[in-house]
């Protein structure tokens, strides 16, 4: 009976990786959303859809992309950082402060920044791990008082104008050159992964698709790729800004998927029981979340007082349920567990082409609230609707 | 006696599966009908048809109360029809009171304010049915799982149930709890409650069940009074072949001392200055299953916890490994020192039951499949097959998330996941917990494959016949002293229970 049982699983095991497109119900839907968002748009003012409009829209989902990176590891952990929004406005002001005030350069700002935020990360990730504070409170009284302290070191005064490089960071246009060759070694550094875990698999005798689908692969990824750039190059080139962006979600896709710390943040989110009989170190990989998540937001800091060329008091302010709204939206589970950087940026793409939408029309800033806030439930109730469903 | 139930012909299909086959089942007024079967056989499918969880049109087939066909749309339709089932989880709110428990959804109100006289004094009526002295303003999680479950019971009999089902009632009861259950179901039979009990444990099933109905594969294969049936003969019938033997043990090729504990206490973590393992000390050999044996509360969970570096509470005296002293405090320590723990709960520590088989296998041992932190997932998918072949693990794949398995496929999950840490010393805490007849074989058959190769094991069960069955040497443990220790041999499922139960000290 056994043998014949393990046969049967055999096979299934040998279909089940035939199927080379893998179909994820969830992502795709995710993807329709926001392309019947982006119709919608379209239909209702003639500029939505125009290269000028889109370079903007990817310049303004930098910020909230940059703070819901960072927010998907701390939830998926099972726990939430309620305090990046105002450690966007304090880094940013110290950034300022060093900037303008004192006209320290522009290499110096931006390590004194970042070190900032990994170093408050840091705080509170060892008050939440090895203390036992619920990161809710945790976050919860640093978002009070990081907000507090922008106040008090600034004496409430928006701080401006920076100096030319430090504005770079978050107004400048990479040349439309430059755009062609990134994105065409993006293309090729593609294809290298693709051919290179091929050759894996086939060195540990998986069953390797055929070349033919994956050149196809190759082919709608690079027309995508050249086709962004294309897109940009007719207005001013690819933002800075979203580069950025790329580069922090290729690096913490990577984190999450290929290394032994973002699977047992997976793991903690989990079954922190489990997790921890398994010796995984809970408290040392929670304290390292909550450090990656202050240095994303003091990265974001930069971002947003260069591209406002100032450091105001309102900086960052509701931020971070933005970036919890992406993550939601792009499907992290709030019960930890489950969740990913990609679906994350297409949340923040989301919420990002509805507030853009909703401006070019000029709606009335209340209604975006509106709109946002049920497209937020909407979004979730539509998941757990379709996977309740599923379950029977 | 006539049938106070019958389900005729019922078929109830999943998309890909047949999980009911035209089953037959008929239960007579005021018998105790136990149910049995392999995980997977159908039971728990044909208890929810039975009590309305899937409605009235998704299966095919007849129901009939009484000789009168019913259709339950609802689950209230069933209990209105006077059928309870009480699950093997109980579905208490364990912050409420015994009362407000036993009152919940149907709480004697007017005007939306309720009666909280009437609560507690028709509690308390209740409470003298099922014969449990709790006050009914006792906070019910301060209660121990055997009297939940009788305040579950109460429940269900306060919805004037005639037919009550028990699924699993025992899995988490003492000895003592257990007669006490049994006591129960016997008074109720005497007045005419009908009752269907589904069990594992076929001793239960013989102290207690007038017939015995058998599934297999989504089929009935028969119904037997138990008077003319035995303990093996349902096997068979359950798993459709001759077992020659329950319990494959090969003889001990005891080697050197592996683990040698010496004078180990272990502190309460709750209770300061109280000890949960007192003074105890044993050696494990080599090659050997070493068993421990002891009734609930005895302190078996809290002595392999302790020494795996994962409980609470403090622990003195001397753990020597291979000879050499060591001194774990958390579970990454132990697993460095060869130590391996398969806990008795394995949705609770063993899994993350979202995670597929793969992430699940390797996540004690990552340094295998990873090079300076970043997996190579090429080689974790080699592992992870590797595993649900020798454990023979019934999957589609790799990739198949862990919650989806069942239970006896979910143990393999989290002893592969330990063997691939390759320890000296295995400890199973309650391996077969919940698992069916032919998973358990399998993983005695994995343990015997393990000590060949030098494993040490240490067996905790409350199982009285597979630690008699399986291990070399017994301990036992009572009120967290060691009380005895017997060969194999010279032991008897009488002489343990005396030894644990506090009788004469061997």
């Amino acid at each position: 009976m056994n043998a014949k049982t393990e046969a049967v699983s055999a096979q299934a095991a040998g279909k089940r990786q035939m199927s080379w497109f893998k179909f994820d119900a969830r992502a795709y839907t995710m993807i329709g959303a926001l392309l019947s968002i982006w119709v919608l748009f379209s239909l209702l003012h003639e500029r939505f859809l125009t290269p000028t409009n889109l370079s903007n829209l990817f310049l303004q989902m930098s910020v909230t992309s940059i703070l819901a990176i960072g927010m998907v590891l701390v939830i998926v952990a099972g726990h939430i950082d309620l305090s990046v929004g105002s450690l966007v406005g304090l880094t940013g002001g110290i950034a300022a402060i060093l900037n303008v005030w004192y006209d320290w350069n522009t290499v110096p700002v931006i390590v004194v920044t970042v070190a900032t935020g990994a170093a408050i990360g840091f705080v509170q990730g060892w008050i939440v791990a090895y203390r036992a504070v619920p990161a809710f409170i945790v976050t919860l009284g640093g978002m009070l008082m990081f907000r507090g302290i922008l106040f008090g070191t600034t004496g409430s005064v928006t701080i401006a104008p920076l100096t030319p490089s430090m504005k770079a960071i978050g107004q400048e246009y990479v040349a439309d050159l430059v755009g062609w060759v990134l994105g065409i070694a993006a293309l090729v550094v593609a294809a290298f992964l693709v051919l290179r875990k091929r050759a894996s698999r086939m060195r540990y005798g998986f069953p390797v698709e055929p070349l033919a689908v994956g050149v196809l692969r190759m082919v709608l990824i690079g027309a995508f790729i050249l086709g962004f750039v294309y897109l940009m190059n007719s207005y001013k080139g690819i933002p800075v800004p979203f580069i950025m962006v790329v580069v922090l979600a290729l690096v913490f896709t990577f984190i999450s998927k290929n290394t032994t710390f973002g699977r047992q943040v997976y793991a903690i989110g989990g079954n922190a029981e489990a997790a921890r009989l398994s010796g995984i170190n809970i408290k040392q990989r929670v304290l390292l979340v909550f450090v990656l998540s202050g240095t994303l937001a003091s990265i974001a800091s930069l971002v947003l007082t260069a591209r406002v060329n100032a450091a105001t008091m309102s900086a960052g302010q509701n931020a971070e349920l933005d970036a919890i709204a992406a993550c939601v939206i792009g499907g992290t589970s709030l019960m930890g567990g489950a969740g990913t950087i990609v679906g994350a940026l297409i949340g923040a793409l989301v919420m990002a082409s509805l507030d853009n939408g909703m401006s070019l029309m000029n709606m009335e800033s209340f209604w975006q609230y509106i709109v946002k806030g049920a497209i937020l439930v909407l979004a979730v109730y539509v998941d757990i609707y379709s996977r309740q469903r599923k379950k029977v | 006696m006539t049938a106070v139930l019958e389900m005729r012909n019922i078929t109830k299909e999943f998309p890909g599966v047949k999980a009911l086959n035209d089953v037959n089942f008929i239960v007579k007024k005021g018998e105790v009908h136990a149910l049995c079967g392999e995980n997977g056989a159908g039971k728990s499918t044909l208890m929810k048809v039975l009590s309305g969880l899937y409605p009235s049109g998704t299966y095919d087939g007849q129901i009939l109360i009484n000789g009168e066909e019913k259709h339950f749309h609802r689950i209230k339709d069933a209990e209105e029809a006077g059928i309870s089932i009480i699950y093997q989880e109980l579905a208490l709110a364990k912050d409420l009171s015994v009362g407000e428990n036993l009152f919940l959804g149907k709480e004697p109100a007017r005007f939306g304010i309720i009666n909280w006289e009437k609560v507690y004094r028709e509690s308390e009526k209740w409470l003298r049915e099922v014969g449990l002295d709790v006050s009914p303003e006792q906070v019910t999680g301060t209660l121990g799982i055997g009297k939940q479950q009788q305040v579950e019971i109460a429940k269900a009999l306060s919805k004037n149930a005639s037919i009550l089902i028990l699924d699993e009632p025992t899995a988490a009861l003492t000895e003592q709890e257990v007669d006490i259950l049994l006591g129960i179901l016997r008074e109720f039979k005497k007045r005419g409650v009908t009752c269907i009990y589904i069990s594992h444990k076929l001793n239960e099933v013989f102290a207690i069940a007038d017939s015995i109905t058998v599934l297999r594969d989504g089929r009935t294969i028969g119904t037997y009074p138990a008077s003319e049936i035995n303990e093996d003969q349902v096997i068979s019938l359950m798993v459709g072949r001759e077992l020659k033997e329950r319990f494959p043990r090969i003889p001990a090729q005891p080697g050197d001392v592996v683990l040698k504990v010496k004078d180990y206490s272990v502190m309460n973590p709750d209770l300061p200055g109280k000890k949960v393992i007192d003074n105890l000390s044993f050696e494990v050999r080599k090659g050997e299953i070493f068993g421990i044996a002891g009734l609930m509360g005895a302190g078996r969970t809290e002595l392999v916890m302790s020494l795996f570096g994962s409980y609470a509470g403090e622990s003195r005296g001397s753990v020597e490994i291979d000879g050499k002293p060591v001194r774990v405090k958390n579970s990454r320590q132990a697993i460095r020192e060869g130590l391996a723990l398969v806990s008795e709960d394995r949705k609770r520590y063993g899994l993350v039951l979202g995670m597929d088989i793969k992430s699940n296998v390797t996540m004690a041992s990552m340094r295998a499949i990873s090079n300076g932190g970043v997996i190579n997932h090429n080689q974790e998918i080699a592992s992870g097959n590797e595993y649900i072949r020798s454990m023979r693990i019934k999957a589609n794949s790799v990739e198949t998330i862990v919650g989806t398995l069942s239970g006896g496929n979910q143990q393999k999950v989290v002893l592969g996941k330990w063997l691939m840490t390759n320890p000296k010393i295995l400890i199973l805490d309650e391996p077969t917990r919940g698992i069916d007849v032919g998973a358990k074989f399998e993983i005695y058959n994995i343990m015997n494959d393990l000590i060949r190769q030098g494993v040490s094991i240490i067996m905790v069960s409350s199982e009285l016949p597979e630690l008699l069955g399986m291990s070399h040497r017994i301990m036992v443990i009572s009120e967290g002293r060691k009380v005895g220790e017997f060969k194999t041999e010279e032991a008897t499922q009488e002489a343990i229970m005396t030894a644990a139960t506090g009788g004469n000290k061997k």
